[in-house]
């Protein structure tokens, strides 16, 4: 009776000011829309500049292969080297072609004939990925590799990017959300009353575990649904298995909050707390990288995130069909983390007792 | 005259007790120096965007010796790490796992189709679409080893072959020529703490004020609106500046990135960015006057964009129209490109100035739209 009473207080507490309501799920949601457009490695509207040496008409056709080319939207002729890196030095164009004086000449003769493609290293990711689709022009594959593309067979960039997004979105608001809530109490100076009260460290720690989850699942479910209905991400695998998933995801997260803000005088440490924690946790957990890119040490410490665990998870079950036994085999990890963690909340919450 | 500098010294004592709550609290130094050095550690080790070793299976169906070659190629190249097997449904269950982001099948068929000259579907590569870069990145080097493969084939034993491509494409990498990426990451990292420094901090320790009221106490002093303003971001400002020194050295020293441009250039570029920074961080304290509001607004609004919509990690120019638009208005978009410039290709001022001037409009329309706020909310 008591906890329920408390988990009440807790939920009123988080819900009852219109503006924290807002804050809790309008932007994630804002987010999801707007950063899963975003968040593309694909190259497309590149503007590319042409140093004609030759002016033949092997180069002209070059020329216009490239202005037909989808990815290019401009092909900006330059008359000299000068001006060609003024133009990248600027950020004008991605890539310069500098074509030689004996370009046609030789391709006539049927020598092979060599392009100069000067890329922009200060953006070396998507130059490379642009050299690549040059090289596609100026030589199509010849198809000895015949390539599928299992799960996603048109490698759709948003299947992958937005259930990783509700991932994120979903770790980001839990945290904060959980290391305010004792912070919070310290600061008002409320948590002096409720450590006098017949409460148990314990109590306190489901107390305020309970909302938490509520609102982390529910915004957990919300993307979830978007991502199927809004953005037409297919899902395979097992609805129910995912939500287990995600909620213990959710419990290894209060976890990690509550004991941040167990340790945290105000307000302001906790918040910047879980942000010092929250920013670590998303860059070593796949999200932005694979894991296996990473040193081999590094890919152990990404066992301790639980978004990277529950990346595999959420990944696996809107693209991979994942059975019980694969939703299993990367949920257990986060168990681990959640009981960990939520124990030494306990253990710190009652160190203030004494 | 007097009065000249009974007004200097107000605002010097504001400035000082401001700057003493500042160095005061623990959660401050670790933001403005323990986080930052441990970002750029992270950017320069954990996000790599260099593919290397991506582990893929292997399947040799037949014993060929033709086939067995071009095996032992894909276990040569450094691009990936192979998991050798012998029945295509052994790798399919680490495919399905996430052990393995792809699969390259040599089948029975494969001598005999290399001897009759039909040379398509060679052999079958299957990839792991659900992590759809890795999977071009896979497909594209695939392609390369069996074509590389099959040149030096002809070469060997004169077998005819397809015609080769007879433009060749010579790429050079200006100012990153290693095509490292931490090169242009750590540059973009440094627009990410200040980020953190001038939104975040900022937008945090003034909502407290606005929560408790003390904001609206300072008003009522003689002090005016600007000389306040000024004292309460002032340190931030520094401490900005100092974050910025100190990660550059970092950089430089630690992370082998160089730095081609000038300190000056560098210096001007992170100061007219604290403009905007601490501009939008004034304004979400002033519209949320509340500690969680204000936080959560400033991740949505400051950190999470200087991440994904600066081009930092994700090339502006391919996104959508509409989110292309949305960038424009992100301080963290201009800084970041011209982070990168200054680090890797010199003082480039003409692209500096451009960037300088959105930067300073952006934090004048913050600052305005604070001012309106904060005189209606004393009415």
């Amino acid at each position: 009776m008591r906890l329920l009473a408390q988990i009440r207080k807790e939920l009123l507490s988080l819900l009852r000011d219109p503006k924290t309501r807002m804050a809790l799920i309008g932007p994630p949601l804002m987010q999801l829309l707007i950063f899963s457009m975003a968040m593309t490695l694909e190259v497309r509207h590149a503007s590319v500049a042409m140093l004609d040496d030759d002016g033949g008409r092997a180069s002209y056709e070059l020329t216009e292969d490239l202005r037909a080319a989808s990815f290019v939207d401009e092909v900006l002729l330059v008359d000299s080297p000068a001006h060609m890196r003024e133009a990248l030095d600027e950020r004008r164009v991605l890539l310069g072609l500098h074509v030689p004086s004996d370009f046609s000449a030789r391709l006539a003769r049927g020598e092979p004939a060599t392009v100069q493609v000067i890329a922009d290293g200060r953006r070396a990711n998507t130059a490379q990925v642009a050299v690549q689709y040059v090289s596609q022009v100026v030589a199509p594959a010849g198809g000895v590799v015949a390539v599928r593309h299992w799960f996603n067979p048109n490698l759709h960039y948003t299947w992958f990017v937005v259930p990783s997004l509700a991932g994120l979105l979903v770790m980001f608001s839990s945290l904060v959300v959980t290391s305010l809530s004792i912070a919070r109490e310290r600061e008002l100076g409320t948590f002096d009353q409720l450590l006098v009260s017949p409460a148990q460290p314990l109590e306190i720690i489901v107390g305020k575990s309970i909302p938490a989850l509520i609102v982390g699942s529910a915004l957990g479910s919300v993307m979830i649904a978007a991502a199927f209905f809004v953005f037409g991400v297919p899902f395979s695998g097992n609805l129910g298995l995912l939500f287990a998933s995600l909620l213990v995801f959710v419990l290894a997260i209060i976890g990690i909050g509550l004991t941040i803000s167990s340790i945290c005088k105000t307000q302001q440490q906790a918040i910047l707390g879980a942000f010092a924690t929250g920013v670590p946790l998303v860059l070593i957990s796949g999200f932005a990288t694979p894991v296996e890119n990473m040193p081999r040490w590094l890919q152990l410490v990404a066992q301790a995130s639980p978004l990277k665990h529950f990346l595999i998870v959420i990944q696996g079950s809107f693209m991979k069909g994942f059975t019980a036994q694969e939703v299993f085999a990367n949920t257990w990890p986060m168990l681990i983390i959640a009981a960990f963690t939520l124990t030494v909340a306990v253990i710190f919450v009652r160190s203030n007792l004494e | 005259m007097n009065a000249l500098v009974r007004e200097g010294a107000r605002l010097a004592g504001l400035v000082r007790k401001e700057s003493l709550q500042v160095v005061r609290d623990p959660s401050t130094l670790l933001i403005a120096f323990v986080l930052p050095a441990l970002l750029l550690f992270l950017f320069s080790v954990a996000v790599s965007l260099d593919l290397e070793k991506v582990p893929i299976g292997v399947v040799l169906e037949t014993d060929a010796p033709a086939a067995q070659e071009l095996a032992a190629a894909f276990a040569a190249t450094r691009y990936f790490k192979v998991h050798p097997a012998r029945d295509r449904r052994e790798v399919e269950g680490l495919l399905v796992a996430g052990d393995v982001r792809g699969m390259v099948v040599i089948d029975q068929e494969f001598e005999r189709r290399l001897e009759t000259g039909r040379w398509e579907s060679l052999v079958q590569v299957i990839t792991d679409g659900s992590q759809p870069n890795t999977a071009s990145f896979v497909r594209g080097y695939a392609e390369g080893v069996v074509q590389h493969w099959m040149a030096g084939r002809r070469a060997e034993v004169a077998a005819p072959g397809p015609q080769a491509g007879r433009v060749v494409l010579e790429p050079r990498f200006w100012y990153n020529p290693e095509i490292e990426s931490r090169r242009f990451l750590i540059p973009g990292a440094l627009a990410i703490v200040m980020t953190i420094i001038g939104t975040m901090l900022t937008a945090l320790v003034l909502a407290r004020e606005w929560e408790r009221g003390t904001m609206e106490a300072l008003m009522s002093t003689p002090a005016s609106i600007v000389e306040l303003l000024f004292g309460k971001l002032f340190p931030y400002f520094v401490l900005g500046l100092a974050a910025t020194v100190g990660c550059a050295l970092l950089a430089i020293h630690a992370f082998d990135v160089p730095l081609r441009g000038s300190w000056l250039a560098l210096m001007t570029l992170s100061c007219v960015f604290l403009v905007p920074a601490l501009g939008q961080g004034l304004l979400i304290s002033a519209l949320a006057k509340n500690q969680f509001v204000a936080s959560q607004i400033a991740l949505f609004s400051g950190f999470l964009p200087a991440f994904i919509l600066s081009g930092f990690l994700f090339e502006i120019a391919s996104m959508p129209p509409f989110i292309r638009a949305i960038t424009r208005v992100v301080p963290a978009r201009y800084f970041v490109s011209s982070l990168q410039t200054v680090f890797l290709a010199g003082d480039v001022w003409s692209e500096f100035l451009p960037d300088m001037g959105a930067m300073l409009a952006i934090g004048a329309v913050f600052f305005v739209l604070t001012a309106r706020n904060t005189r209606k909310s004393l009415d």
